[in-house]
């Protein structure tokens, strides 16, 4: 756990940089997080996924999965993956400052 | 009577007939049981069958031989739980009414929802080994195998037991050497995780257990098809990975009536209370183990410790008392790593696991996330315990809930 700066807040991460605590999160937040991912500018069809993921994730904080964000919020695998490259689960949780989808090990 | 209805009579609804058998005034209440299936399975034995290591015979049992005397139980399908109005609706076109349900239906793997997995190589060149038969059908192709790759593909999760997957490549591993074939057969494990351990003190201490059996991972695998001819998979992000045998866990859902019934999610699990199991949406019905939306592990071994939390809280509530949200999400479960060996964890949904040692503090005889024969050996005798203790509805002299006790902090 550590302490960092992003977009002029003061916000708890964990080793890989995702929020854990997600009432941290603002969208200013989520533009700084989306460059550090390779993602600039977060367009609509980001905003799309990044809010469904806000609205659906779990009391805990934690991410929902692909298929909940494609059947709910209208976006296909494919565009996903294309909006999200490389690992889309992992890349919306962090922008969304939500949790990284995990095993239990 | 009240009248008080179980759907489903696996591991949890088997543990919840026989705990609120015992804890209901049985004059008052009527417990009718539900299940399509009359054979109860004991299925943490499947990760054995592949391998020779266990005789399939011992992992079935007739269910009725479980379920008290003094439970009702129906050999029927689901077809509908109409719950506005307090009623099930069977296949054999019976009406059943309840005053509470508990709705036990558990998980089931879906391979048509990949394309090309169920189709004309499945049980040929794919396989799984998350069902009692495809468990059986896959030994016969493990004991055919000369030599080649063989991948093992999750497709998406939740799945149940997710560190099976693990368990089965290294006790490939374990099982190829005997054979004196193992460097002739590659093995991959391509998940959809950002990798084989993705909790932070899990992967500093037992990370490179795969690494040093020369079982090769491939993260943020997501499957989009299979192509059985060419036989490969492919990922959305357009990957691929040739098998000569493909072993696939392919996604897992809840009971199609629960989502027929407006009751589940889009994966058909069932929205509740993750420390009461309460549904989200109506106040007389419960979910229990597979079948809800908790945010932990589908495994046996976590309905365990949550059902013997929720029977005296449900008879509370019964009587007009505030459920206590007293599950923590407590689970321990064994990986078996191979060569008699396995490892133990013990986690709830806040701590992730931890070294120490299990059950008793500094002493064990378990040790927890490190690998030891005496938790190989843990593994096995379970198997006894569940159908003698657990099955009986009794209680291990284990503390349901989770205790720092014995755990080594980082």
């Amino acid at each position: 756990m550590s302490i960092r700066e992003i977009a002029g807040k003061t916000v708890d991460v964990n080793e890989e940089g995702f929020l854990t605590d997600s009432s941290q999160w603002t969208k200013e937040i989520a533009v700084e997080l989306a460059k550090e991912e390779g993602i600039d500018p977060l367009t609509e069809g980001h905003w799309k996924v990044i809010d469904f993921a806000r609205l659906t994730a779990g009391n805990g904080g934690a991410s929902p999965t692909l298929r909940a964000i494609t059947s709910g919020s209208g976006v296909s695998t494919k565009e996903l993956f294309s909006l999200f490259p490389k690992g889309p689960a992992k890349k919306v949780a962090k922008i969304a400052g939500l949790g990284k989808p995990e095993g239990c090990v | 009577m009240k009248k008080i209805v179980i759907l489903g009579v696996g591991t949890a609804g088997t543990m919840v007939a026989n705990h609120l058998n015992k804890v209901m005034d049985r004059n008052q209440w009527d417990i009718t049981v539900v299940d399509q299936d009359p054979v109860h399975y004991y299925q943490a034995g499947y990760i054995f069958v592949p391998f020779g290591l266990a005789n399939e015979k011992r992992l079935v049992k007739p269910k009725i031989k479980y379920i008290p005397d003094s439970v009702k139980m129906i050999q029927s399908s689901i077809e509908l739980i109409d719950a506005p109005n307090n009623k099930v609706h069977l296949a054999n076109k019976s009406v059943l009414d309840y005053d509470y349900l508990i709705i036990s239906t558990g998980a089931d793997i879906h391979p048509e929802e990949t394309p090309g997995l169920a189709e004309h190589e499945w049980g040929k060149s794919i396989h799984s080994f998350y069902t009692f038969q495809s468990s059986v059908d896959l030994r016969q192709a493990i004991k055919d195998f000369q030599g080649g790759r063989i991948v093992v593909n999750v497709v998406e999760n939740p799945i149940k037991c997710p560190v099976a997957p693990m368990e089965f490549l290294m006790l490939a591993d374990a099982y190829f050497t005997k054979k004196g074939l193992r460097d002739r057969v590659e093995l991959i494990y391509a998940t959809p995780l950002s990798g084989a351990f993705t909790k932070p003190i899990a992967a500093k201490r037992i990370g490179d257990m795969l690494d040093r059996k020369n079982i090769i991972v491939e993260p943020d695998f997501y499957i989009e098809r299979a192509d059985p001819d060419a036989k490969k998979i492919v990922s959305y992000d357009e990957r691929e990975i040739g098998y000569d045998l493909l072993v696939s866990i392919p996604l897992n859902k809840g009971a199609d009536v629960i989502g027929k019934s407006g009751l589940g999610d889009e994966l058909n699990f069932s929205p509740v209370n993750e420390h009461t199991f309460l549904s989200d949406k109506f106040d007389n019905i419960f979910v229990l183990g597979d079948a809800s939306n908790a945010p932990t592990s589908k495994a046996g071994s976590v309905a365990h410790y949550a059902v013997d939390l929720f029977s005296e809280n449900f008879k509370h509530y019964t009587e007009g008392k505030a459920l206590e949200e007293t599950f923590d999400g407590h689970t321990n479960c064994f990986i078996e790593s191979g060569y008699g060996k396995g490892v133990l964890l013990d986690f709830n949904y806040e701590q992730e696991p931890l070294p120490g040692r299990f059950p008793i503090p500094g002493i064990g005889p378990f040790s927890l996330l490190q690998e030891s024969f005496i938790n190989h050996w843990g593994k096995l005798s379970f198997e006894w315990m569940y159908w003698n203790i657990l099955m009986r509805g009794l209680k291990l002299p284990l503390a349901p809930t989770m205790s720092m006790a014995g755990k080594w902090p980082e």
